[in-house]
């Protein structure tokens, strides 16, 4: 052992592979030397080392593994002839040191620029950007400098804008799917969009997590206990089972209690007090208050979580936009309450204004109250091209600019004649007429009877959908650069224009090709159609960046 | 504009008008000129209230002595503050127009729970405990002993109100609760009873139905009111049972054992009277024989439930001897309550006529018929004679004094049923005593003699004739208007089978069916995944509601359901649903859609509108059948056969539709909204249950809308939605479903969308 470094700790007999020995805890490494011998048989670094576990309590063998980042592992046997008591301190001397020591060598055991740190962290957080960086970067269509400094410009900039709130959807606990594991159990699976939501809606949940998690509860127990409770199964009533989650229930009633008590702000929904009399009981024939016992009261209870859910929900959701858009709507409201001595009077002009809304007839009056703005206008430069879909790709190669400029007097005839058929006609087709004729085109309408629904939609199954998105994300990116360098007058942009019809080749040939294969392979009824726009695209690019090539030529 | 119909010079306080709103404002006024009755159904939306009040107060402005005043009987609180703030806008219009100032009063009454301003009484949330502080504030023997010691409190509103604002009058003007409330803080007035006074002289009164048509209330309340009146019922389609209710009683062994303390109380202090202060007690007994029906000098604020009869079956004569002295009208109603206790210690289901049941009491009890009669009021004379701190006290005997009154009173028309226990749940005990009245025209027909026009309308009356049969009036005018649009804002679905072919009944035989239960669950989540912002639901009782959701959850269609929209469910808690739907508009207005399942004939159908987008698609789920099995409602359905001819099943899918349309109406309310409405249940596309659809529903349920399976109908929700997606503007509907003054001065057009407007029923 030529080592220089400090021994923290010694521990003999302890036993590796069958063989007796010792374990030595160093500054930097774990290591463990054969008895009777001077050589070190294990030595484990601790950057390397990914987890220690110990063998759980009332095992007979009391042992140590370390779990290394490749996956490898490492048991240490705690053999010490003084018996089971002293094996196990053996053993978690140990297990404090390393529980020291691993910490250290992990957080910065890989010193990551920072730079780099961003770039990941930007990907992570734009899946579409991952997507991009996928098919572009990994598959070598263009390097990665290129990749970060032409295509990922605008989230670069964007990352100092704030980003938006997640909200939460209203079936946060309905996602989170059981799955049974064949013998008997439950196995939920929890995300952290999911917990979060969770922690967003139930603030009394995060509560009871903060207090118990880790000190009380391990967080998977935690979880546990939570789909356990009645608290996440709503069909469930508390009968007075005890459990961690009682609380918070009584809790929410509370919460929700107190919104009652606040009274209905809205005259026009507050149906406790739509009934202008006040009979005492026994009048009438129907009961004042139904009878509790008629229905079930697991149903009734589950009816009020379901409300509960809602409300609490929307409240999560609210609770944010209201603290961020009126920071100083407080202030106001107290000045109000202050300048109206009776709360039995308190808005009657909200009212008023609640009840105007509801009488009006906005199309009875010449003016209308509300000024809509004016719709948006299509304003349309080709309309042809808006109504008979792009045009051929024939036309548009041989229409140059050359050939344009050459023959000036027959474009402005087109063009006389285009406008006067054109001339008025602010919008193509009435609203009314295109949505009836698109509602004829669909499913159910006039022309389509007979039609059987299926489209290419049902045919290709979701995941070659996803690929086949990704590859037109790709591609269009690609195709934005390549046209943007289009008219190329420096020579910066022709190099650009160059490389960028070298991409998209790349493209072509490293992902294209091997997708349609696979699709050929696998789907061969859809193969044409798939790709068959794909195609198009590239080969418009190509035919653009010869004719540029051609031209090129020519005028040296 | 200002148009004329038919002569008569209309105000109408906007610049365009509907020409449906036109055609209601001709047969109003032949209505009014014939000084008849009429019933009138114009769909919801389409303005009913202003043209209504338009039509009525220029009728009064031109006609100032054959109609001097408008009750207008609105259901809803809300609905009354609506009607007032039309008014408001109504008559500023027309004081712009004339150019001379306002002359015509409009106000409001309401219960003291809406109008009270005392400090303390004020802050109660319960009606009658407000009514009950009130009175013991108020009450004349109150009042009386605070002039001798200081320390009886007394309403310093009222008090002053009394002083001096008894002879004035309110300035002319529109008064709703909050500017009466204002007016009363102003000056210093208790605004309850400056309402009170002020309907008595008011041109216009806004008051909730049971003013005029329950007879306990009304006799207090609205007794004085001029006969040249026009009277209007709006959102009447339940009115009918709006008057069973208010002659029908129901005792509960609580009531029983309550009434006992009541009477134990009783004896005691007309005991001590007796010793301490026997003159008074004499003075009551010597007037009675002098036969003053009311032994005391009444005060308006000594009574708060008048006698539950109609008066013109009320006695003129003297109270009975035998009831006549206190201590012996105490130990004839405690010999009554004993013998209605008797009557709950039943095995079994008891039914009988009035008749039978007096005649049971002669023979049990030897109580008679007469001194019955007067026991309503010979209560409250003796309650007023031993100066009872708290009416609400005595509720319970007042409300057995009132069974005495009525049973003894009315022979026809009731019925008596005693039921041990609820059917439900047959091991508990339970006994309740029914006294229900099955006819309806009992209770509106002094209203009908009394006022020269009674005006019954509704967005949904159909069909219009069974209206005259069961409340037993002749109309001169009998309308149903329809809806002119300019694009059909409505899609009215039957969806008879899911996408399984298994036919969605809530017929009772398959309503627990799984196939059923799911196959109403896809179609919800379809609808929900299709249609933007709110979806309301009904069911056609609460129970199966509560199995509907039970089911669904455990078939996941809830979960699906919350990935689209916000789940919302009315219960059966009044302020817990009120919070929900509040929680549901919050949810429309800010985007994230909501879905809310409610019960037909739930307060949440009767009340509350879902215009816009709270409401863009309404699904009925089954068809709303009353509980059949009742035995109050066989009583009625067999008194309906016997007196009206109204077969059993006629009736019943009349109640049923009319709720179903109600449910259903509740989503269009005006021509710029629009909405999808599915019937979702195979027995409404038959002809009986379809032609039983308001008519303008029925105008847009073409035969090719009237059994679809759930993927038909998801398709034509998708085309409807993609063209009310369109832009609609004013000048589309400008001369169709609008127009202006010169469009309507154009006699031809305005023939011609008479007819089309308005389908007059032969």
């Amino acid at each position: 052992m030529s080592s220089s470094e400090d021994v923290l700790l010694q521990v003999n007999e302890v036993r590796y592979k069958k063989g007796d020995g010792t374990l030595y805890a160093m500054n930097e490494r774990l290591a463990w030397i054969l008895e009777g011998k001077d050589t070190v048989s294990v030595s484990h670094k601790y950057a390397d080392i990914k987890t220690q576990k110990i063998s759980p309590a009332g095992k007979p063998k009391i042992q140590l593994q370390v779990v290394l980042n490749d996956g490898t592992s490492s048991t240490f046997h705690f053999v010490n002839k003084l018996g089971p008591e002293a094996q196990i301190k053996d053993r978690d001397v140990v297990k404090e040191l390393l529980q020291q020591q691993l910490p250290r060598y992990q957080a910065p055991a890989r010193p990551i620029n920072k730079e780099l740190e961003e770039k990941n962290r930007l990907l992570c957080q734009n899946p579409s950007l991952l997507q991009l960086y996928k098919d572009l970067v990994i598959t070598q269509v263009i390097t990665a400098d290129e990749f970060w400094i032409k295509h990922a410009s605008k989230f670069m900039q964007k990352q100092k804008a704030q980003a938006q709130e997640i909200g939460v959807s209203g079936a946060f606990l309905a996602d989170i799917k059981p799955q049974t594991d064949g013998c008997n159990g439950l196995k939920y699976n929890l995300t952290p969009d999911i917990i979060e939501s969770i922690f967003k809606t139930y603030p009394a949940v995060k509560t009871k997590y903060m207090e118990h998690v880790p000190i009380k509860l391990s967080e998977t127990d935690f979880w546990t206990k939570f789909f356990q409770s009645h608290y996440f199964h709503r069909d469930r009533i508390h009968a007075g089972i005890k459990d961690l989650f009682t609380e918070c229930a009584k809790l929410d009633d509370q919460e929700l209690k107190q919104d009652i008590n606040s009274g209905i702000s809205d005259p026009l929904v507050d149906i406790t007090s739509f009934e202008d009399t006040s009979l005492a009981e026994g009048y009438g024939i129907t009961p004042d208050k139904p009878t509790s016992s008629a229905g079930n009261i697991v149903h009734q209870s589950m009816i009020k979580r379901f409300n509960q859910h809602s409300i609490m929900v929307l409240k999560a959701c609210q609770e944010k936009d209201a603290a961020q858009t009126n920071g100083t709507a407080p202030e106001s409201k107290q000045s109000n309450g202050a300048g109206s001595s009776d709360s039995s009077l308190k808005p009657p002009e909200e009212k008023r204004s609640r009840l105007q809304e509801k009488i009006t007839y906005e199309d009875l009056d010449m003016v209308s109250t509300t000024q809509t703005a004016p719709p948006l206008r299509l304003n349309l430069g080709k309309v042809e091209g808006y109504l008979q879909g792009s045009a051929p790709q024939a036309g548009y190669t041989s229409e140059s600019h050359g050939g344009s400029l050459a023959n000036p007097e027959e474009f402005r005839r087109e063009l006389t004649a285009w406008c006067s058929s054109h001339a008025g006609q602010s919008s193509l087709v009435r609203p009314a007429a295109a949505v009836s004729a698109l509602g004829e085109l669909t499913p159910g309408g006039e022309l389509m009877k007979g039609f059987i629904a299926e489209s290419q939609a049902q045919l290709v199954p979701p995941d070659l959908q996803l690929e086949l998105r990704n590859l037109y994300i790709s591609i269009c990116e690609l195709l934005r650069h390549f046209y943007a360098c289009f008219p190329p007058t420096t020579p910066q942009l022709e190099e650009k224009v160059v490389k960028m019809y070298e991409a998209i080749d790349r493209f072509h040939a490293t992902r294209l090709t091997p997708f349609e294969d696979r699709v050929r392979a696998e789907f061969s009824p859809i193969r044409h159609h798939l790709t068959s726009h794909l195609h198009q695209l590239i080969a418009a690019a190509y035919r653009k960046f010869n004719t540029w090539k051609m031209r090129q030529k020519h005028f040296r | 504009m200002k148009l004329s119909v038919d002569g008569l010079l209309v105000y109408f306080p906007y610049d365009y008008i509907y020409p449906e709103q036109y055609a209601y404002m001709m047969e109003l006024k032949r209505g009014l000129d014939a000084k008849g009755h009429c019933l009138l159904e114009m769909p919801s939306g389409t303005g009913k209230t202003i043209t209504l009040i338009s039509l009525i107060v220029a009728y009064m402005i031109e006609n100032p002595f054959s109609v001097v005043k408008l009750i207008y009987c609105s259901r809803t609180v809300p609905e009354i503050e609506k009607v007032l703030e039309e008014l408001k806008r109504l008559l500023a219009y027309i004081e712009r127009e004339r150019e001379v100032p306002n002359t015509m009063t409009g106000v409001v009454l309401s219960s003291r729970k809406n109008l009270c301003i005392h400090p303390q009484v004020s802050k109660e949330r319960d009606g009658k405990v407000v009514d009950g502080r009130c009175h013991t504030l108020t009450a004349s023997y109150v009042r009386e002993r605070h002039k001798s010691d200081d320390s009886v409190p007394v309403c310093s509103f009222f008090e002053s109100y009394d002083i001096e604002g008894r002879e004035g009058t309110v300035p002319p003007g529109v008064y709703n609760l909050d500017d009466l409330k204002a007016y009363g803080q102003k000056m210093g007035w208790c605004p309850y009873f400056i309402a009170r006074q002020t309907i008595l002289h008011a041109q216009i009164v806004v008051y909730s139905y049971h003013y005029l048509l329950d007879p306990k209330i009304a006799e207090v309340v609205s007794k004085e009111l001029s006969r040249n009146a026009v009277v209007v019922f709006d959102e009447a389609h339940n009115i009918d049972n709006v008057c069973i209710d208010s002659m029908s009683v129901r005792i509960t062994r609580r009531i029983i054992d309550k009434s006992v303390q009541n009477l134990q109380f009783l004896e005691a202090s007309v005991k001590e009277m007796r010793e301490s202060d026997e003159g008074s007690l004499q003075n009551e007994y010597e007037r009675l024989v002098e036969g003053l029906r009311q032994a005391n000098e009444q005060r308006e604020t000594d009574e708060i439930l008048a006698n539950p009869v109609m008066p013109n079956e009320i006695l003129r004569e003297a109270v009975p001897g035998n009831i006549r002295t206190a201590e012996h009208f105490v130990s004839f109603l405690k010999r009554f309550v004993e013998y209605l206790k008797t009557r709950l210690r039943v095995q079994h289901v008891v039914q009988e006529s009035s008749a039978g049941f007096l005649k049971d009491c002669l023979e049990k009890v030897c109580i008679q018929r007469k001194p019955l009669r007067f026991c309503a009021e010979r209560l409250s004379s003796l309650l007023r004679t031993i100066e009872v701190s708290d009416l609400t006290d005595f509720s319970p005997l007042t409300l057995i004094t009132h069974l005495a009154t009525l049973v003894s009173t009315y022979t026809k028309g009731f019925s008596i049923i005693v039921e041990p226990f609820d059917d439900k749940n047959p091991t508990v005990s339970n006994p309740i005593l029914y006294f229900s009245c099955l006819d309806s025209s009992i209770a509106i027909k002094p209203v009908f003699e009394r006022f020269q026009s009674v005006i019954i309308t509704s967005g949904t009356l159909s069909p219009l004739d069974m209206y005259p049969k069961i409340l037993d009036f002749h109309p001169v005018i009998m309308s149903s208007f329809t809806m002119t649009l300019a694009r059909p804002c409505l899609l009215p679905m039957i969806v008879s089978k899911g996408n399984d072919q298994v036919a969605i009944s809530s017929r009772y035989e398959t309503r627990e069916d799984v196939a059923v239960v799911r196959n109403y669950g896809q179609l919800l989540v379809e609808v929900a995944s299709v249609v933007p912002d709110g979806v309301v639901c009904f069911f056609t009782s609460y129970l199966y509601l509560e199995s509907v959701v039970a089911a669904w959850y455990d078939q996941g269609v809830i979960s699906n359901l919350q990935r689209h929209k916000l789940l919302f469910i009315e219960t059966q808690d009044a302020a817990e649903t009120s919070l929900a739907l509040l929680n549901y508009i919050k949810a429309c207005d800010t985007g994230r859609g909501a879905v809310l399942l409610s019960v037909a004939r739930g307060k949440v159908s009767e009340g509350v509108d879902f215009d816009h987008h709270l409401g863009r698609a309404v699904l009925m789920f089954g068809i709303p059948y009353v509980y059949t099995q009742s035995r109050i409602l066989r009583a009625r359905l067999e008194y309906l056969r016997d007196q009206f001819q109204i077969r059993e099943n006629d009736f019943l899918t009349f109640d049923a539709m009319r709720h179903a349309a109600q449910c259903i109406g509740r989503v269009l309310r005006g021509k710029t909204d629009y909405g999808i409405m599915i019937f979702a249940d195979k027995r409404f596309s038959r002809s009986d249950k379809r032609s039983k659809i308001p008519k303008w529903i029925q105008e847009y349920l073409s035969d090719n809308l009237c059994n679809l399976s759930t993927e038909e109908c998801i398709q034509m929700c998708k085309r409807f939605l993609r063209k009310m997606a369109q832009p609609f503007t004013q000048e589309d509907q400008m001369g169709v479903s609008l127009l202006t003054l010169e469009q309507l001065e154009n006699e031809e057009l305005m023939k011609k969308t008479e007819q089309k407007a308005h389908a007059k029923l032969s």
